[in-house]
């Protein structure tokens, strides 16, 4: 009488034929009566069934199959339902950000290094925020310069010295609107010469150090939120971030760049630490399935960020990390190839801007990297890559970049070099009808690729703003872009400040801009409302 | 392709010379040509959604509302005669008949919003804009099929001129631009739009209690004389009786006397449901309504939070008056309260709540701005729409008054959201500021040096201060 032992089956079973017939006098309710017995019944078949898998799985272990995976006929409840986050991101403090957008287009770069050959480099003044638009030059055209020299500074503020890129020859002082200095040209050495430094002591106070890197050339590369302007000297930053990976659409690799260099990264997080008494934070990529080789940095805080574009932007991550601000909320931000730059100079004794720019986008038959310094000539840089004809050149992604030329020159923070048709063609009904494929975060509009030929066209004309929530669906930040936007068209100091004007910089809307329906220039607007609350005070 | 364009370029007329021309071209070549522009300062790319786009979506959710119109306008004149009272018997009368009521509706309004448009444009100096894309389709499905066209046409005129050119245009309006229309000809001319004759096209009152169908026009009779041709049923004269017992009432008309009870002894539930009922054009189909109001939803173009708000704040309403009603009903009951009583399921089908909510209250522009107040307007825009469509004797429905009351209030809604969102960032900086200095006490003293007493030493190697 071994079945009685287990009596949940027979009972169950029992009780469902006595309920059964009796259905007659059960009466309305039937569709409900079958309903339950049926569950019951499924129910049932499902226990006997995972009970007898469990005695599977205990009798194979005991004839020696280890693996668990393998054993069972179902998946145990805890691989259906654990997370996919891989292993390292359990330990480490992981945001997770759902807003946001990859621009599904083509281009993302090959890991292949090339080394153009390049002679023309150039800083460019404009490249810093915050300055007078007249600096003062200190170099002649002819003059030779090691990399390291100053060039040029500003009249304001002629603690900061500007840097040659490279060593060689001054060749030209180009100038720009209303006399500005648009920039300056260097032939570069084919032997490239770094000015030599006597470096302060580990323990020199902060003073001195900020004093050398001022003398340096080193200085321009930290940039002070709000308003992304080049460090105050005299301010202490609450704290430093950095952003280690770049999720611009089909932006670089950092971790390419950092190859072989991470001990010049470290020393570099170690010049930071010394510049501010709060922390220094890395922003590193929860994205992937393996770790992120800044995690291996010592002596910072790390920050894991998981989700699409901006998510890469510093300034995503200050604001989930702790919102900067002004005043004592004042904070610096780095690029890697910044980093880079100080670790050179406290490690190697060297001002030494090299660094790996990527050619990306559609135009390009064979996007890839190119090892060069900054502010390399386009023209030159791109002399053995095929181009296609009608082309947009930009100096940084599509997004935030600037159109540059075959004549232009990279701008000194940028390690991108993205090329896009441009898109000056009309598309029939293109508006009710998308036939060419395009980039969208509108469900209605279909997006069958990741790889789209995206194009400069603007899709459509500038209207009022009409809010449809698309900025929010686009930035992962607590803040009301349309209503920052209109009190910065109707200059109200108050709102802006409230709503967060001090948090953002022009890249951090580029992509709400990308998505704005009424095509509305968010980043002008902002920077206008920069200018503003900077001649406000 | 290229040719096409080379053809229609060909024609643009010099801005300078004549600006309303050019406006008008412009309006014809966006409309047709996704225009070559390009990107300029700022991001290269854009986004393949424009406002057209936006706009254009609304319209084509609209488009089975508009076929259904068509056919009920002539379904409800045929039913109230006694003729093909099956739903496809006569269908080629019914539509002829409907289209015939609609499309003088649809051009009056285009050609007099599009014409105040154009001309606003011009004299602005900038492109025409979308909005009345929206507006145009939606006025016509708003008013009753018998609506007098120059009454339509002062409404539209006003709505388009004061509502929205005096602000601006599309995109600074603060009241939905459609529903403007409609409370003109409501407070305007409220017999009109308010009275029981206006919702079944073609009947005439003959006499105290005696109605009849109006005499067909020309119109009618060309297609009679297609029709007679082919052999099929055709109009007739007209001047037809009535069935006996039909009233006309819309079922709001007749729930605000005798509640649920007396809108079953007229209407069965499914008719209500499916929208073969007298109302306005196109605002009875609640399948098709909640059709549009799923597409909109899912491809974002109409906020969900408005939907569902609505949705919430309409049960949460009726619920509540289905509370303060008496639980049971006699004759002597007042008829409010048997219109209390009706389960909100029941008030949800009955009247046009699903229309206003998914089409009305979501228009982007009046509606809040941020996503919480998108809620809270939506939630209101329900609940005190039912409080004036039950409790108010005066309005036999509230969504057209408290939708524009919640436009009028949106921008109070979205400033408290704004307020919190600014003290909430500046508690949460604060917050994170304790966390940093637990940090920094955590991580101990990293040597940041900063003593006076340094003896500053020139570190450079180039002497250049």
């Amino acid at each position: 009488m071994r079945i009685f032992t287990r009596s949940a089956g027979p009972s169950l079973l029992l009780l469902a034929a006595l309920l059964l017939q009796s259905q007659a006098s059960v009466g309305g309710s039937n569709l409900v009566f079958y309903g339950i017995a049926a569950l019951a019944l499924i129910l049932f078949f499902a226990i006997v069934v995972s009970v007898a898998d469990n005695f599977m799985v205990i009798e194979s272990k005991s004839i020696g199959i280890q693996d668990e995976q393998t054993a069972g006929l179902f998946p145990a409840f805890r691989q259906i339902f654990a997370s996919r986050t891989p292993d390292y991101l359990k330990k480490g403090h992981l945001y997770t950000l759902t807003k946001g957008y990859d621009i599904p287009m083509e281009g993302k770069p090959q890991d292949i290094i090339r080394d153009p050959k390049v002679t023309r480099f150039a800083i460019t003044p404009p490249d810093f925020f915050g300055l007078m638009p007249i600096p003062k030059v200190v170099v002649e055209v002819g003059d030779v310069v090691k990399a390291g020299d100053p060039v040029f500074f500003d009249k304001k503020m002629a603690r900061i010295k500007f840097a040659a890129p490279v060593s060689g020859e001054v060749i030209a002082v180009n100038r720009g609107l209303k006399r500005s200095i648009a920039e300056i040209v260097i032939l570069a050495d084919k032997k490239q010469v770094s000015r030599t430094y006597t470096l302060p002591s580990a323990a020199a106070p902060r003073e001195e150090l900020v004093e050398f890197l001022l003398e340096s050339g080193a200085w321009p590369v930290l940039r002070q939120r709000p308003y992304n302007v080049v460090a105050d000297p005299d301010v202490i930053p609450r704290d430093i971030f950095v952003s280690t990976f770049d999720t611009s659409p089909v932006g670089p690799d950092l971790s390419l760049t950092v190859r072989g260099r991470m001990d010049v990264f470290q020393s570099g997080v170690e010049v930071l630490q010394r510049l501010t008494d709060g922390l220094v934070y890395l922003g590193l990529d929860g994205r992937g399935e393996t770790d992120s080789p800044f995690a291996a940095v010592s002596g910072a805080e790390k920050r894991y960020f998981r989700g699409a574009h901006p998510a890469g932007n510093v300034g995503v991550q200050i604001h989930h990390i702790h919102p900067c601000g002004v005043g004592e909320n004042t904070v610096w931000t780095l690029g890697v190839e910044d980093v880079l730059l100080l670790g050179e100079i406290f490690r190697n004794g060297r001002y030494d801007t090299t660094r790996l720019v990527a050619l990306t986008g559609g135009s390009f038959s064979d996007p890839c990297y190119v090892r060069t310094q900054t502010g390399a000539n386009i023209g030159e840089l791109l002399a053995g890559e095929a181009v296609a004809e009608n082309s947009r050149l930009i100096s940084g992604d599509v997004l935030s970049g600037t159109q540059k030329t075959n004549e232009g020159f990279v701008n000194f923070f940028d390690n991108q070099l993205t090329a896009i048709p441009e898109g000056n063609e009309a598309e029939i009904f293109g508006w009710l009808l998308p036939l060419k494929p395009r980039a969208s975060i509108s469900p209605t509009i279909p997006v069958l690729s990741d790889h789209i030929e995206i194009t400069t066209n603007t899709h459509g004309e500038k209207r009022a703003f009409v809010v449809n929530n698309d900025y929010e669906q686009v930035m992962p930040m607590d803040i009301y872009l349309t209503q920052l936007m209109k009190s910065i068209i109707v200059n109200d100091l108050e709102s802006m400040e409230g709503l967060g004007i001090y948090e953002l910089v022009p890249e951090d809307v580029a992509l709400a801009e990308f998505a704005c329906v009424s095509k509305q220039p968010l980043q002008q607007l902002l920077r206008q409302g920069h200018d503003t609350m900077i001649s406000q005070g | 392709m290229k040719a096409l364009h080379d053809f229609v370029t060909k024609f643009e007329p010099e801005h300078g010379k004549s600006p309303f021309l050019h406006t008008t071209y412009d309006a014809f070549y966006t409309f047709l040509f996704q225009p070559p522009t390009v990107t300029t300062g700022g991001v290269h790319v854009r986004d393949g959604m424009d406002l057209k786009r936006l706009m254009v979506q609304v319209v084509l959710a609209l488009q089975v509302l508009y076929i259904f119109g068509t056919w009920n306008i002539g379904h409800q004149h045929f039913t109230a005669l006694g003729q093909y009272t099956g739903l496809l018997e006569g269908i080629h009368l019914k539509l002829v008949y409907g289209l015939i009521q609609i499309i003088p509706i649809f051009v009056v309004t285009h050609v007099v919003g599009l014409g105040i448009e154009f001309l606003y444009a011009t004299k602005k100096g900038h492109a025409v804009e979308e909005g009345f894309l929206v507006s145009g389709a939606l006025i016509p499905l708003i008013m009753p099929p018998d609506l007098p066209l120059w009454i339509l046409a002062v409404a539209v005129a006003f709505a388009v001129v004061l509502g929205k050119e005096a602000f601006g245009g599309t995109g600074m309006n603060i009241w939905n631009i459609a529903l403007l229309s409609r409370v003109f000809i409501f407070f305007a001319y409220p017999t009109t739009i308010s009275g029981d004759e206006v919702w079944v096209s073609g009947i005439e009152k003959v006499d105290a209690g005696v109605y009849a169908s109006e005499a067909y026009n020309f119109v009618h009779h060309g297609f009679d004389w297609i029709f007679s041709g082919l052999g099929w049923a055709t109009f007739g004269v007209g001047g037809n009786l009535v069935v006996d017992g039909w009233t006309g009432a819309t079922p709001l008309g007749i729930a605000a006397k005798e509640g649920w009870e007396g809108v079953s002894a007229v209407y069965d539930q499914s008719s209500i449901f499916w929208g073969t009922i007298p109302g306005s054009i196109g605002e009875s189909s609640v399948p098709l309504i909640i059709l549009g109001m799923f597409y909109l939803m899912f491809t974002r173009i109409a906020d969900y939070r408005v939907i569902v708000g609505g949705l919430i704040g309409f049960l949460v309403g009726g619920f509540m008056l289905n509370a303060i009603a008496p639980s049971v009903l006699t004759d002597d009951t007042p008829g409010i309260f048997k219109f209390m009583a009706i389960h909100p399921l029941r008030q949800m089908i009955m009247g046009s709540f699903l229309f206003a909510i998914t089409f009305m209250a979501t228009d982007p522009v009046s509606s809040a701005d941020t996503p919480t107040g998108k809620w809270i307007y939506g939630f209101l825009i329900a609940f005190i729409g039912l409080i004036i469509r039950v409790l108010n004797p005066a309005y036999p429905e509230g969504w057209m008054l408290s939708i524009l009351l919640l436009n009028t209030f949106a921008p109070l809604i979205d400033h408290y959201v704004y307020q919190a969102n600014i003290k909430r960032r500046a508690k949460r900086t604060a917050k994170m500021a304790i966390e940093r200095h637990e940090l920094i006490t955590k991580r101990g003293d990293i040597e940041i040096l900063t003593p006076q007493t340094a003896n500053y030493r020139d570190v450079g190697s180039t002497g250049v201060r």
